[in-house]
């Protein structure tokens, strides 16, 4: 088996468009993974999933703009239908109909949102992608990189809660040879990492404990090698948590994409 | 015949006092502006039947919800037995469905047990409120009249149960002993523990001790009834309606603002606004309960005050002031006091206050909007929902957002992104982007 490198070149939606091309799906990459260091990692990660399984795909690039989900939140509700209603002319007039994201943010603002000013779209969140190829046979892992690891997974709010969907991701992990273990809160009742709601870019209100350190102590519970998350704002506050508990070189902490990046050694 | 009269109006003057309670609670709710829900009556009449017939929500906590489904079956069981007492206090009969034969007793010993249920159920409600002290009902919103509502609902809960009991073992004594009017209808399951504690008494003693009870548990039942719209108790109504009227969209989903589409339609295309000469929305967010709509403000009168919601909240768990539960128990505070306002004077009437007299803005930064307070409410209440109407207002007409927010706010605007990066740097992460290949 020879092996390669081989240089993406990230499909930008205006230029296939310019060609008369109309990619599957278009990749909504999100404020966090274009421009967070960290889920950019994430990005990458998932844009070279997309590339190894010759996924039709574009991205935005730099005609996308803030899905307005935080603003939303936040209580600016003017701001948020702006970006709403310029992105979703963006997006219709490139005639999109399916999207991904990994941002679950974006994918409820997306799916649940944007039908109300005209945006009707297919969303997917990364992680039903690749558990949909999973389910097709198309994405099967047999390297057991984390054979002798135990994983956890934080339940991102916006994916859960707010959308039910538990069993993606655990899927997903199901097929990656492993241990998992659940933290005492999971599911439906999991705790929130701390940073939904505009409070990933405020100061918490006075208390006497972070959001982030009570859920990270639920990660340290379980003993878990490793905390997987499928959400930039968890991902940022784990890493936090992580680092607070001074076990940042014991667990570490990856996205779903990245535990599929590794096991496909790509 | 006078116990009959006094029976028929003392119902008539219950009854007719709850319909005044309610239909105050009712016009308090319909201050709220008015909203489209959406969804089939199918689904909807399914929730009902699953959550607030069917209390699936309760058994989120195990021991509460079983002990809360004794009480509450029970309760509702033991009170068919009002049949039998309406037919008794109207006709002036005694035990008028006693012809039921063999069936008597049983039907009777049966609603006993249910009544034994309601008891213990309390009981041990009362220890874990006040003995145990249940972390949840301590919290700083529980002063002291939450707290002594719910212990005087439970309480008197035993009363009219311990009433049965006494009604019955005195009534089985006197049928033994061959009373006037205590014709034989059988012995009681339950109630003939307590004939050794009657025994030695007199018949006039028993015969009071019965027409006591009797009338006790019937006048109990009346206050106990119109006690109900002065208390976190109104559950027992209202919570099959709020059920019925969730919202079934996506939990992550907010409420749609259409006169802000109709001012961001207009920004967008150069064109004049379309002003709906009808529409009812005057301001961006809630500042009064009569902004909020009427889901929200029946969401407040449903609530129970179980403190679910706090419990699960991470802004709660963490030490911060936040409390979901007392968001709602202010709203449906302050709409109680709107609605005292406009029976003293008149319905525009404006006392200068506001919700946020009630709520600090402290408390509504510190949700993170997680939704694990709406998933563990029993009764469906939306506590986001309120919360972020009155963000809205806060950001949108007060201007008054905190600074670090308002920081993203601009960044979105002018670079796309709650950081500040600039727009033509969406692209930088794709730059040297390799991918290994097998061939």
């Amino acid at each position: 088996m020879i092996e390669s490198k081989k240089k993406i070149e990230v499909p930008v939606m205006a230029d296939l468009f310019a060609k008369g091309e109309k990619p599957e799906y278009l990749l909504w990459v999100g404020s966090a993974g274009a421009f967070d260091d960290r889920y950019k990692k994430v990005t990458r990660a998932f844009v070279k999933i997309l590339t190894h399984f010759n996924i039709s795909y574009a991205v935005l690039g730099i005609e996308e703009s803030s899905s307005g989900d935080v603003a939303r939140r936040a209580g600016n509700e003017m701001l948020f239908q702006m970006q709403a209603m310029s992105n979703i002319e963006l997006l219709n007039s490139y005639e999109i109909k399916n999207i991904i994201t990994c941002d679950p943010h974006a994918f409820n603002t997306l799916k649940n949102e944007y039908s109300e000013y005209d945006g009707h779209y297919k969303v997917l969140h990364h992680t039903q992608f690749l558990q949909q190829l999973i389910a097709e046979g198309k994405l099967k892992i047999e390297n057991d990189l984390f054979k002798d690891k135990t994983i956890t997974y934080h339940d991102p709010c916006y994916l859960g809660r707010a959308n039910g969907e538990y069993n993606a991701p655990r899927k997903v992990l199901d097929a990656i040879p492993s241990k998992k273990v659940e933290m005492k809160r999971s599911k439906s009742k999991a705790l929130c990492c701390g940073a939904g709601g505009g409070q990933m870019f405020k100061e918490a209100e006075k208390g006497d404990k972070e959001v982030f350190i009570e859920r990270t102590e639920d990660v340290l519970e379980t003993n878990a090698d490793i905390i997987v998350t499928a959400c930039p704002y968890c991902m940022v506050m784990m890493t936090d948590g992580l680092k607070y508990k001074n076990k940042e070189e014991e667990i570490k902490n990856y996205d779903i994409a990245e535990l599929i990046e590794q096991t496909l050694e790509l | 015949m006078i116990n009959s009269i006094i029976f028929i109006l003392l119902w008539i003057g219950a009854i007719a006092f709850f319909t005044w309670n309610v239909k105050k609670i009712s016009r308090n709710i319909k201050l709220g502006k008015s909203i489209d829900i959406k969804g089939n009556k199918k689904e909807r009449w399914g929730l009902v039947l699953k959550v607030a017939i069917g209390q699936s929500k309760m058994m989120g906590l195990p021991i509460s919800g079983i002990l809360h489904i004794l009480v509450y079956a029970g309760f509702i069981l033991v009170n068919i037995e009002m049949l039998e007492v309406m037919v008794d206090g109207i006709a002036g009969t005694h035990r008028a469905l006693s012809f039921f034969g063999f069936l008597y007793p049983i039907a009777i010993s049966a609603f006993e047990i249910f009544a034994l249920l309601v008891v213990v159920g309390c009981l041990v409600f009362l220890v874990r409120r006040n003995i145990l002290r249940v972390d949840r009902f301590w919290k700083p919103e529980m002063k002291w009249w939450p707290r002594l509502d719910a212990n005087l609902i439970l309480i008197t809960e035993v009363v009219l149960m311990m009433s049965i009991f006494f009604m019955n073992a005195s009534d089985t004594i006197l049928q033994l002993r061959g009373a006037e009017h205590y014709k034989e209808v059988g012995s009681f399951f339950l109630s003939s523990f307590f004939i050794p504690i009657l025994n030695d008494l007199p018949n006039e003693t028993l015969i009071l001790i019965d027409r006591t009870c009797w009338w006790l548990h019937i006048v109990g039942i009346m206050v106990f009834l119109n006690y109900i719209p002065y208390s976190k108790h109104f559950h027992v109504f209202l919570s099959f309606i709020n059920v019925f009227y969730t919202k079934l969209e996506p939990v992550g989903k907010l409420a749609n603002m259409p006169s802000i589409t109709a001012e961001v339609k207009s920004m967008l295309t150069g064109e004049e606004p379309l002003i709906d000469e009808n529409a009812e929305e005057v301001s961006f967010g809630a500042k009064d309960v009569k902004e909020l709509n009427w889901k929200h403000l029946m969401d407040s009168y449903t609530c129970t005050e179980c403190g679910r919601c706090t419990a699960v909240c991470p802004a709660n768990l963490t030490g911060k002031l936040l409390s979901p539960r007392k968001v709602i128990m202010d709203i449906r505070d302050r709409l109680e006091l709107v609605g005292k306002n406009i029976d003293k004077n008149e319905i525009d009437f404006s006392d200068e206050k506001s919700l946020f007299d009630y709520i600090s803005a402290e408390e509504l930064w510190a949700c993170t909007t997680c939704n694990a307070c709406t998933n563990v409410c029993p009764v469906n209440i939306d506590q986001v929902s309120s919360i972020i109407e009155l963000r809205r207002y806060i950001v949108m007409e007060q201007a008054a957002a905190l600074g670090e927010l308002n920081a993203i706010f601009s960044n979105i605007e002018n670079n796309g992104a709650p950081w500040q990066f600039a727009q033509d740097d969406r692209m930088l992460w794709a730059d040297e982007l390799y991918v290994n290949t097998k061939v």
